[in-house]
């Protein structure tokens, strides 16, 4: 299982977590299951978040590879200037 | 793609050979968006709102269709229903539906056979508005009794309750900031505004578009991004992606204000409604009235430290305002404004707010300036509080490899401590003052980007090289992307010739933007390059009768790599090129790829300012940016970048901004009273190149574009502060608001 971090605005749609573990190997599977998993952050996800994996920001790519001893953070969506 | 080795040994990589692109600018020939035509071409003008808030009752074109020389109008009924989401807001940013939602809302367009036609021609378009109440302030926006500029408008993160202009909240941080606090020696709290700003490019969007009734077209524009041009203007006028060929013309600035579109979808319904081409150019008003400036921000920081310089706790509210659709960049914010540092406990607040101004645009950095005012000002007041000195207090807080960013995750390699180093040795940093004089430093940062990316590399028969990117070139780029072939080649500057391509000869690629174009094109090209030399070894190998992974590219050309491959004279590129045609084809490199492993940049800015105590002008005297380029392809042009992000920082700083009257109309729209920075305003601006390679490119390239204008801001306020004593919370620092500063002072 991998711990995904998520920002605190998205706390309250998972009951207060600050953390939530989900199955995945790439970040892709990792949104797929977090959308499964914790239907409250579908509306957050499906809006369009960022996520970073041990330190690289990941904007869009769906198939980096994840470990589950991976730093995971879920980032607001972002976008380029 | 990895960094290659932690040192390389460049042989083109570093030097600062002319831009190619140099000769055509200066002598005049450079075609840009406005100098394009076509034969039986007609001249497209705009019709827009003179209220910041209006129903369309009516539009009646009678009149105006009877012209002689006119030869369509259009208005939204020209354009397809049904949009949604983002699609729907550029669609209703490009020509107003039922309201006109700003001062310049576009509401209808004519096409002639001349401009001046057209133009008449508008004054004879009848117009039946509605006028509604407005707002254009952040905070009265989000007041109680505010006019809702559009109900609905709001997603999931709004919490209820709050007022429908409204768009978007967010929250984030970690720690207990209640303690954090209670460790403080020092704890400030302050508020801060900033005005919006234009990116002030010099070059009005222009165009011409030429689109038949089967849908097919064309469309040559200035823009930073033709294929994002393609999505957006195929989404709003509901044609098929590629059945539009978009073809970018040279480009006289964009800095973030030309990834978007204003014009082009107008241009093209009138040519499909004329069945001729259309070119529409802007006037610098219109350029004002109905692009897409930066954001206006309405912030409160709080700040703990220690004695000894510790930050203990930080906490924001950050309210802005995008105009009158979602989009205004408080995520970036947010995410940023307190990224310099190592603190545990921090929190951030943000609102996305709509307001009756034009919809914003990315600026430079979009929405970081804005917070690092707010937050190095206060960091500035802190150390002063302290009597710290500020480049020490900075580096005892700094982040570095595997610090936890305030937004979340371990930085990777990092160079915010070697900025800071290098402003603090340099002479800047110990110059004396005079009286009336201040010193302001402040640091910040940009994350850059990668974004979807396609090049292709193709070998001339002489070994030249062709290069085809589609990330335009706004700052010497096709100097950057012929340094990285050369190097990659083996070959000289001058025998590699870097194309803009057209949508319809290379994959998509996201625009120029995000400081992406050197790091992703340029990782594209050396990923092409080697394709094409894996290919070059390949018909050498086969000539000399060998495996070809026996066969290593050196210096530009083929050779054994080692006693074992056989004893071979070298074949140059251009000896393999000669024969290419018999030993198999052309020979050509190609890469695409979303590239994850771009690398965030640092800056640090020291300045010197001099403020007059009669008048309240500003004067800056010095202005050093120390910024890390992870490496520097083409120095010059990262030091041009360095600079240029100072100088646009000093006019949102000093002059710069959007100015409503009580009607709602934008009262500054030309470049007389929207006031950006001259050469004559300025000093040289000093610059230091930091170079921590990036690990996710294979020279270690990172961004420089963006970051170069988040520290200018509070760098000169703290500087201001520093010459008269009093902290300026409201930008810009025109001398009247300096002036008034003074006097309450005395």
């Amino acid at each position: 299982m991998v711990q995904v971090h998520l920002w605190s605005g998205l706390r309250p749609l998972v009951d207060g977590r600050e953390v939530v573990e989900v199955e995945g190997e790439t970040v892709g599977q990792l949104l797929d299951n977090l959308v499964k998993d914790y239907p409250g952050l579908k509306p957050a996800i499906d809006k369009g978040v960022s996520i970073s994996v041990d330190g690289q920001i990941i904007p869009k790519s769906r198939g980096v590879k994840v470990k589950d001893s991976s730093e995971v953070f879920l980032l607001q969506r972002l976008y380029a200037g | 793609m990895a960094l290659d080795g932690p040192k390389q040994d460049f042989k083109y990589i570093g030097t600062r050979p002319d831009r190619p692109d140099g000769w055509d600018k200066v002598t005049g020939k450079a075609r840009f968006g406005a100098d394009f035509s076509m034969p039986g071409m007609l001249h497209g003008a705009i019709l827009r709102s003179p209220h910041a808030h209006a129903k369309i009752i009516k539009i009646d074109a009678t009149k105006a269709l009877a012209l002689k020389g006119v030869k369509a109008v259009v208005t939204r009924a020209d354009f397809p229903e049904g949009l949604e989401g983002e699609d729907w807001n550029i669609q209703e940013n490009v020509m107003a539906g039922e309201k006109a939602l700003y001062d310049g809302h576009a509401v209808a367009a004519v096409a002639a056979t001349s401009q001046l036609i057209a133009r008449d021609a508008l004054k004879l378009i009848e117009v039946e508005y509605e006028v509604l109440p407005h707002v254009t302030d952040v905070d009265k926006a989000m007041a109680e009794d505010a006019p809702v500029i559009r109900e609905g408008a709001a997603d999931y993160s709004v919490p209820e309750g709050m007022h429908p202009n409204v768009v978007r909240y967010m929250e984030s941080g970690r720690g207990d900031l209640e303690k954090g606090f209670a460790e403080a020696d020092l704890v400030i709290e302050e508020s801060f505004t900033t005005e919006a700003a234009h990116q002030g490019y010099i070059e009005p969007h222009a165009c011409v578009a030429n689109l038949g009734a089967d849908g097919k077209g064309d469309l040559w524009c200035c823009t930073q991004g033709h294929w994002f041009v393609r999505q957006m203007c195929t989404a709003v006028l509901g044609l098929e992606a590629t059945q539009l060929r978009v073809t970018p013309s040279e480009i006289g600035g964009g800095f973030g204000g030309k990834t978007t579109v204003f014009i082009d979808p107008v241009a093209l319904a009138l040519s499909r409604k004329a069945g001729r081409p259309v070119k529409l150019v802007m006037s610098r008003s219109e350029v004002l009235r109905a692009t897409g400036p930066t954001a206006s921000a309405s912030m409160d920081i709080k700040m703990g430290m220690t004695k000894e310089g510790k930050i203990t706790a930080a906490s924001g509210t950050f309210r802005m305002q995008g105009g009158a659709f979602p989009g205004a960049p408080v995520d970036v914010t947010t995410m940023l404004a307190f990224a310099n540092y190592d603190i545990e406990h921090v929190h951030h607040v943000g609102y996305d707010v709509m307001t009756n101004r034009p919809k914003q645009a990315a600026y430079r950095a979009p929405g970081a300036p804005m917070g690092a005012f707010a937050t190095e000002s206060v960091l500035d007041e802190l150390c002063r509080g302290l009597g710290l000195d500020p480049i020490e207090t900075r580096l005892k807080n700094a982040v570095k490899e595997g610090t936890p960013a305030t937004f979340g995750p371990k930085f990777p390699p990092v160079g915010l401590i070697e900025t800071l180093e290098e402003a603090r040795a340099h002479p800047n940093y110990s110059v004396k003052l005079g009286p009336n004089q201040g010193r302001g430093v402040a640091s910040g940062y940009w994350m850059n980007w990668g974004g979807e990316t396609s090049a292709s590399v193709a070998i001339g028969d002489d070994g030249s090289v062709q290069v085809s990117i589609g990330t335009v070139d706004i700052g010497g780029s096709r100097a950057s992307m012929a340094l990285m072939a050369a190097e990659a080649f083996g070959i000289p500057y001058e025998n590699v010739r870097v194309s803009i391509a057209d949508t319809g000869s290379l994959g998509i690629n996201e625009p120029t933007h995000g400081s992406r174009a050197t790091f992703a094109s340029g990782l594209a090209i050396i990923e092409a390059s080697r394709e094409a030399t894996r290919k070059l070894c390949q018909r050498a190998a086969d000539k000399w009768g060998i495996d070809a992974d026996a066969v290593t590219w050196e210096d530009g050309c083929a050779k054994p790599s080692g006693p074992n491959a056989g004893e071979f004279d070298p074949l140059t590129i251009a000896e393999i090129a000669a024969e290419m045609g018999s030993t198999g084809g052309p020979i050509s490199g190609h890469h695409e790829s979303t590239p994850d492993g771009f690398g965030g940049s640092f800056g640090t800015h020291v300045v010197d300012v001099e403020v007059d105590p009669e008048t309240g002008r500003t004067t800056i005297l010095r202005y050093l940016v120390v910024q890390d380029a992870g490496k520097a392809i083409h120095p010059a042009y990262v030091e041009g970048q360095f600079q240029g992000g100072a100088v646009q920082g000093i006019g949102w700083t000093l002059n710069e901004e959007y100015i409503y009257g009580e009607d709602g109309r934008l009262q500054n729209p030309i470049f007389l009273d929207y006031r950006v920075p001259v050469a004559s305003d300025l000093p040289m601006i000093d610059t230091v190149i930091v170079e921590v390679p990036n690990p996710g490119h294979p020279y270690g390239v990172r961004g420089v574009g963006e970051t170069g204008i988040t520290p200018p801001l509070p760098a000169i306020a703290n500087a201001v502060r520093d010459a008269i004593g009093v902290r300026m919370k409201k930008l810009p620092l025109t001398p009247p608001r300096v002036l008034a500063a003074i006097k309450a002072r005395d």
